[in-house]
């Protein structure tokens, strides 16, 4: 692999070879999972469908607009953009790490994997999120350290400039932004089966306190601009982050408290209907 | 019979409020919370420009301060609600115990921020004029206010309790 290594860490593009940082290549590398992803996602729709189990319009438009934000954040002007502009690339980790991620946890990938998935393969793919590791990273604490701790190091370190120039690293912090974004959404709201429900109140506590780490670190960069990224941008991508932040998270609290209030209705008569995030594999 | 008319007191349309009694507190507490920090984003960040995003007086500990009780205050407005739906269908709600709740809920919070946020840890000020105390002695008394009329509303609740007791 060609590593171009540029000397400006906002090296601008029309020199720019195909494995540059800001060229063709990352891009497309970072935009494939999710081109694959949403086509299972597709298919998988399709078989349920013919299995004669049901699956939600809605979903599929909120799996699908999911991946476009992540695309729009990984491949195209907008991208290329995000290599010059610090506020652009703001706008890119809001799509990539906390838009696309609540779209497509809201889309319920793994109870849509489930239903369409053989039995056989589906034991298989429950005893991969039953395994330690799963339960480790799907921790509310520990996805919260991944997402709003690698931000942090990313922010306030020499890590982002060195992201400008390193091909590699480009690949894994976009990877780790979404992957991040992911869990930790997923930890706090999921749809989807997951290895193991935490409390209520425990969620609610880890939700402030990352969302109050993300906050916090906005304003950080608004007074501590990134080493290479001019005053001016920071003000603005920090505010971008604070307020972005905001309106995504107001979305995961009220699902987060949806959730509790459907699980603590009164129980007078027994509903038989299971309640939203209980693990119930390949049942409808 | 003597326990099911104490679970009546005040309201046979909500049964159930003494018994969720502290729920009723939680749920306006949060709420109040909340929403004068809702109002203080709204209002003095955006309509009027007073307050600023940062101030270069901020101090660190400010900061914390500043994301910890945004973030805070952000969960409680929803929380807030849900519990109060919540009470309405358990058949619980208690109105003056909820609003004493939130004007104390709306006015503590109005002076940690007025007192302590705007004047120890400088995260801003109110408005960057000259006669800038006047601002901080309204924002203060408004709280004061908010506080001693919650105190007032939360005190009444607890007396009416008292008052179904002895009569039956």
């Amino acid at each position: 692999m060609i590593v171009l290594n540029h000397s400006q860490p906002h090296g601008h593009s029309h020199s720019t070879a195909f494995f540059d940082v800001a060229g063709l290549g990352p891009q497309l590398i970072l935009a494939f999972p999710f081109v694959i992803a949403l086509v299972i996602y597709l298919f998988a729709a399709a078989a349920a469908k013919r299995k004669g189990k049901s699956w939600q319009g809605y979903r599929m438009v909120l799996f699908t607009i999911g991946a476009g934000c992540a695309l729009a954040a990984v491949i195209g002007p907008l991208a290329e953009w995000a290599h010059a502009n610090f506020t652009v690339h703001m706008l890119g980790h809001l799509l990539l790490g906390m838009l696309a991620p609540l779209l497509m946890v809201l889309a319920a990938p793994v109870r849509l994997l489930l239903r369409a998935m053989p039995v056989k393969w589906g034991r298989r793919l429950t005893k991969v999120l039953k395994s330690l590791p799963a339960r480790i990273v799907t921790d509310p604490a520990v996805a919260s350290l991944l997402n709003i701790g690698g931000l942090w190091i990313l922010y306030t370190t020499e890590l982002y400039a060195a992201m400008h120039d390193d091909v590699l690293l480009h690949l894994f912090i976009h990877m780790h932004v979404f992957l991040a974004g992911y869990v930790f959404t997923a930890s706090m709201i999921s749809i989807d089966p997951m290895p193991h429900r935490t409390a209520y109140l425990y969620r609610a506590i880890v939700l402030v306190l990352a969302l109050a780490g993300h906050q916090i670190l906005s304003k950080f960069i608004y007074a501590n601009p990134p080493a290479g990224v001019p005053r001016p941008e920071a003000e603005a991508g920090g505010q971008l982050m604070f307020y972005g932040g905001d309106a995504v998270d107001v979305f995961i609290i009220f699902m987060l408290c949806l959730q509790w209030y459907r699980a603590a209705r009164p129980r007078g008569k027994m509903s038989q209907k299971t309640s939203a995030g209980q693990f119930t594999p390949a049942a409808d | 019979m003597e326990a099911d008319t104490k679970l009546e007191a005040g309201s046979a349309n909500e049964p159930n409020r003494l018994k969720y009694s502290r729920r009723n507190f939680w749920s306006g507490f949060l709420f109040g919370l909340g929403m004068i920090a809702f109002i203080d984003e709204m209002v003095f960040h955006q309509l009027l420009r007073w307050h600023h995003f940062y101030d270069r007086a901020t101090t660190d500990v400010g900061l914390i301060s500043d994301g910890l009780f945004h973030a805070f205050s952000w969960f409680a407005t929803i929380g807030g609600l849900f519990m109060f739906a919540d009470l309405r269908r358990r058949r619980a709600v208690w109105l003056t115990r909820w609003w004493g709740a939130v004007l104390l809920g709306a006015g503590i919070f109005q002076l940690y921020d007025g007192l302590i946020q705007h004047k120890v840890f400088r995260i801003h000020q109110i408005r960057y004029v000259e006669n800038l105390i006047v601002y901080d002695i309204i924002w203060n008394t408004a709280a004061v206010i908010m506080i001693l009329a919650g105190i007032y509303l939360l005190r009444r609740a607890q007396k009416s309790v008292k008052r179904e007791e002895g009569r039956s």
